[in-house]
C-alpha cells in the first residue's frame, strides 16, 4: 500500500485476529493481502464502506495489512466468505479465503 | 485540483482536453485487456453479457496485471481457485467494462467540466484503481522505488507510465475524499 508517509516495510506476520467476530462457529476467513499500488485511503474507504466498519477498526485493519502484510477483515460461512471476496477483488484489493486454524 | 462535490451533490473534475483524450485511451487500453482473448476490443460488455455466468474455461491469467485484476481466490487449493473463477470471473470482468465504460461516456459528453452522479463517481472510482493497477504492475512498482521511476531519463517509456500513474494517483485520492464516509454517517 501507499499513503503520505512514504515506503513502510512489509513484515508478513501472524495476524491479530478481530475480537468479535471469529468464533468456533465461523470456520471460514478472509484474508485482504498488502500490494504497493493500492492507497491507503482506498483500503479504508473499502473497510468502511463493503464491511460498514467504523473509521477506526477499518484503519486499524488496514494497518494491519500494511504493515503486517495481511489481515483477517472477515469470518463466516465459506459462501459469506467467497460473497466478501468476490467483493473485495470488484474493489482491486488482493483477498483470498480459507479455513480458519 | 482534482474531484470536488457541488452543493448540489454532484461531483465534478475539472479537466484540459489532453486529459480528457488521455484518460479515453486509457478506458480504451483497459478494456482491450480485460475483455476475454479474441473479442472485440472496445468497451462494450455484451458479447460478455450474452454468456451465462459460469466460464468452463476461464483460467488464471498469465499476464501479471490481468492476474492482479482477477486475483485467485484460494491461495492454495489450486482446485478451489479454479472453481471459483470459474463461477466469478466473467461477472468481474463485467463490472470493469463497466465503468471503464461509465467513464468514457461521461468524458465524451463533457467539456472542461466533468460533472458526475454519485454512481458515475463510483465506476470512476473503481476504473482509476484499475488503471493504477495495471500501469502499476507493468512498471513494477514498488513501496520503495517511486523516486527511482521519477527519475528515469526522458527516453525510458517506464518514465511516461510512471507520470500517468503518479496522475492516476493524485485524481483517486482525490475522489476517495470526495466519496469517503462523513463521521455522521458511520455506524456508532
Amino acid at each position: 500500500m501507499v499513503g503520505d508517509n512514504g515506503a513502510m516495510s512489509i513484515a508478513p506476520a501472524e495476524v491479530e485476529r478481530p475480537s468479535v467476530d471469529v468464533a468456533a462457529d465461523r470456520p471460514w476467513v478472509t484474508i485482504v493481502w498488502n500490494d504497493p499500488i493500492n492507497l491507503m485511503s482506498y483500503v479504508t474507504y473499502v473497510f468502511m464502506t463493503y464491511f460498514r466498519y467504523d473509521r477506526s477498526r477499518a484503519e486499524s485493519l488496514m494497518l494491519d495489512v500494511h504493515q503486517r502484510g495481511r489481515a483477517v477483515v472477515s469470518s463466516g460461512s465459506r459462501e459469506e466468505m467467497e460473497r466478501d471476496v468476490t467483493a473485495m477483488h470488484s474493489y482491486g484489493l488482493w483477498a483470498t479465503l480459507r479455513k480458519d486454524e | 485540483m482534482g474531484f470536488q462535490r457541488t452543493d448540489s451533490a454532484r461531483i465534478i473534475l475539472r479537466t484540459e482536453e489532453f486529459e480528457r483524450a488521455l484518460l479515453l485511451s486509457l478506458a480504451d487500453q483497459l478494456c482491450s485487456f480485460i475483455l476475454p482473448d479474441g473479442q472485440a476490443g472496445d468497451c462494450d460488455a455484451d458479447p460478455l453479457e450474452a454468456m451465462v455466468g459460469i466460464d468452463s474455461q476461464a483460467q488464471r491469467p498469465q499476464d501479471p496485471a490481468l492476474a492482479r485484476l482477477l486475483p485467485d481466490a484460494y491461495l492454495d487449493d489450486e482446485e478451489a481457485a479454479d472453481e471459483f473463477r470459474r463461477f466469478t470471473e466473467r461477472s468481474l470482468r463485467q463490472a470493469k467494462l463497466a465503468h471503464a465504460s461509465t467513464v468514457q461516456d461521461t468524458l465524451r459528453r463533457s467539456g472542461d467540466k466533468v460533472v458526475l452522479s454519485q454512481d458515475e463517481a463510483l465506476s470512476w472510482l473503481g476504473f482509476l484503481n484499475d488503471a493504477r493497477i495495471t500501469l502499476g504492475v507493468r512498471i513494477e512498482i514498488t513501496e520503495d522505488n517511486h523516486e527511482e521511476l521519477a527519475g528515469l531519463p526522458e527516453d525510458d517509456p517506464r518514465l511516461a507510465s510512471f507520470q500517468v500513474y503518479d496522475w492516476l494517483t493524485y485524481l483517486q485520492d482525490s475522489l476517495i475524499r470526495v466519496l469517503a464516509p462523513q463521521e455522521s454517517d458511520e455506524p456508532a
